[in-house]
């Protein structure tokens, strides 16, 4: 009896324990798509995130002037579903005590974590939010680090452009609010630029048949397609549009063909291009974290694929967190986001820096992007770097 | 113009294989008065079937619709005897809940092993091309494939006697019961039949699209209007049912754009409910 008493003693005493030690760590909540439609892109933002976390503890954490933290992560499953992340945010904030926040993948449920993380003024490294009309509300906590949505297809028209100036474009995108932010913008741009538009479609994000759309691209005698949406519409739509042989001179496609997934399409994934926010073959100098090449190679050995841009994202939005930290000396928020707001710092992910102005505060301003393209070369499918000129790895196949 | 004809071509192999989902919706509906508000999940059931036996021993997606046809009817029957046949002839308010219960179970079960991540059988067939447009041979064979199985399914309910069966305790359950027939056994097979079909078209859907364990939602909500555009509780109609919905796909996609086709649709579903209380085939119930 005596012994299972001091056994209990002992037994709490340790559990009491374990807030001492945990002071030294500093908590960062996220969700992710683990399951649902988001899932292929969202987990490549989390592996990211997971890097970037076992880096950063591996050389004894965050410096804090003197100090130094350990990251720990609290995360959950959002279902690729708005009403999970908005529940789910609000966990992390009340319950799970986060310090800061990462954002979930894709501009629609950035902007729901964004009405949480504001209303209790918790700091979020939006990652994988493109739209700018979140960035637009007045917050003063979201920062984010990708290029806006408005410039994702400036880079597919520019090819354009060079190639077939009269261009007959056809505009099929899904109707999530990052897509349409998109090819409204693009579209406008294609008008000035003097592009014929021949179609414009939207589709609802469950559509899996595509059929009817391609059978319209065909009949509008377009030769350029531009749309797409997240990975799953945007890998079905290319393998449909290859199996009804609509025989486009040019197609990109946003999202879906960064993931190195979509090179099991095989045939389908041949030519078609997508803007991309950061490929492995950027040769860009950081001035803090890991260099590209070096990012790439860890990330290779530890998940055995090659690195798309979401996974680039994740590991590059939590590195400018970490400067903002280290820089601030200090935890405390308003430190931290101020830190923030004085950013302008290069990253393995390119250069970054914050609107300060309070209509636009938190939007990217110096992050840039480029335009990939799946080419074949030796009967082995890769992603090639065809624009801007002076980042590309390969001729444009057009 | 071709275009328009591409497209109501397109429209007529895909409705075939609405048709054949809508078929055991209508079927079991038919003889034993209860809307099976599991028809989805059973669809999704369907795919996964196939998915899983192209993953696990390379075969080709369609022999596994056999597989799927028999999972199916036995999923049915025990279905049947679980839950179904307590129900029958009660409120239909009690059957709605308790297939409908069964759909939570089901999808339930489903997401906690599969997720909701999307999922995709490989599958190609070369086409057939016309002019520009090019009618894919997986929509073909679906098609020919539905058609082949509603004429087994005709054939089956007017010359065996177990398909007689069924359609006397249709027609009048205890005319049936006093001639002899074991309504009860008779019922359940009915229902395992619709539960196969059901299985069936989610094997073909799967060689269409991809899919995931929520997908059987939105060909649940077809199957409902090709149900009542093919008079409710007919099973042949139903194949006309789809392809008419099928039509009318092919003709609106050209003139509209494609997120309206929904609306169309339901629309279509109000009208026809209004104009045609049984639907627009029917003629097997009073």
């Amino acid at each position: 009896m005596k012994t299972t008493a001091a056994l209990l003693l002992g037994a709490a005493m340790a559990l009491a324990a374990v807030p001492a030690f945990a002071e030294d760590t500093i908590t960062i909540g996220f969700t992710a798509s683990q399951t649902g439609k988001l899932n292929n892109d969202s987990t490549s933002q989390l592996r990211g995130f997971e890097l970037w976390r076992d880096d950063v503890n591996a050389k004894g954490g965050i410096k804090v002037g003197d100090k130094s933290y350990k990251v720990k992560f609290v995360s959950y499953d959002d279902e690729s579903q708005n009403t999970r992340v908005q529940q789910l945010y609000t966990r992390l904030i009340t319950q799970d005590k986060a310090q800061f926040l990462f954002s979930p993948y894709s501009s629609g449920l950035v902007a729901t974590a964004a009405i949480i993380s504001e209303q209790y003024g918790k700091i979020m490294m939006s990652i994988g939010g493109a739209e700018e009309k979140t960035y637009k509300l007045g917050n003063k906590y979201l920062f984010q680090t990708y290029t806006g949505a408005s410039k994702y297809l400036a880079g597919a028209l520019d090819v354009l452009k060079k190639k077939n100036p009269k261009a007959k474009i056809a505009f099929v995108y899904e109707d999530d609010p990052f897509s349409k932010a998109v090819a409204q913008a693009t579209r406008e741009l294609a008008k000035q630029d003097g592009f014929t538009v021949a179609l414009e479609e939207s589709y609802s994000s469950s559509t899996t048949d595509f059929g009817p759309i391609i059978n319209k691209v065909i009949s509008s005698g377009a030769d350029a397609l531009l749309g797409g949406g997240h990975y799953a519409d945007g890998s079905t739509l290319a393998r449909q549009l290859h199996d009804q042989k609509a025989k486009l001179k040019w197609v990109t496609l946003l999202v879906a063909p960064d993931s190195p997934n979509f090179a099991k399409l095989g045939d389908a994934a041949v030519g078609v291009s997508v803007p991309s926010q950061w490929e492995p073959q950027v040769t860009y100098k950081p001035d803090f974290g890991p260099t590209p090449a070096e990012f790439t190679k860890e990330f290779k050995a530890k998940f055995n694929i090659e690195p798309g841009y979401h996974a680039a994202g994740g590991y590059g939005g939590a590195l400018i967190l970490q400067h903002a930290i280290e820089k601030a000396g200090s935890i405390d928020p308003q430190k931290v986001a101020a830190e923030l707001n004085k950013t302008d710092v290069t990253t393995l992910f390119g250069p970054c820096k914050f609107s300060t102005d309070p209509k636009s505060h938190g939007l990217q301003i110096a992050h840039t992007m480029v335009l990939a393209q799946w080419q074949m070369k030796d009967g082995k499918l890769v992603k090639e770097v065809i624009w801007p000129d002076n980042a590309k790895t390969s001729d444009i196949m057009y | 113009m071709i275009g328009i004809f591409a497209s109501i071509l397109d429209g007529i192999l895909v409705g075939a294989v609405y048709g054949l989902a809508a078929m055991g919706l209508t079927l079991i509906w038919g003889v034993m008065n209860v809307i099976n508000l599991s028809h989805g999940a059973i669809i999704v059931l369907g795919m996964f079937v196939v998915y899983f036996l192209t993953e696990l021993t390379g075969i080709s997606p369609y022999l596994g619709i056999p597989t799927g046809m028999i999972v199916g009817f036995i999923a049915g029957l025990i279905i049947y005897w679980v839950s179904v046949n307590r129900v029958i002839g009660r409120p239909i308010l009690m059957s709605l809940l308790a297939t409908f219960a069964l759909n939570m179970i089901i999808i339930g079960l489903a997401t906690a092993a599969w997720t909701t991540s999307p999922y995709n059988v490989p599958v190609a067939l070369p086409g057939i091309s016309v002019g520009n447009y090019t009618f894919t041979g997986t929509h073909i064979m679906a098609a020919i494939i539905a058609v082949v199985i509603a004429g087994l399914l005709y054939l089956f309910l007017h010359f065996t006697r177990p398909g007689k069966a069924i359609r006397a305790v249709a027609s009048n359950r205890d005319a049936a019961e006093l001639n002899g027939i074991p309504t009860r056994q008779t019922l359940s097979m009915a229902f395992g039949l619709g539960v196969a079909l059901a299985c069936i078209s989610g094997a073909l859907i799967s060689t269409l699209f991809p899919f995931t364990v929520l997908s059987g939602e939105a060909y649940q909500l077809k199957s409902f209007v090709v149900t009542v555009l093919g008079g409710l509780g007919n099973p042949a109609g139903a194949l006309l049912g789809g392809i008419a919905l099928g039509i009318v796909e092919g003709l609106a996609t050209p003139f509209t754009p494609v997120s309206w086709i929904p609306i169309i649709e339901f629309g279509l579903f109000v009208a026809t409910l209004i104009a045609f209380p049984r639907g627009i085939f029917a003629f097997t119930r009073p």
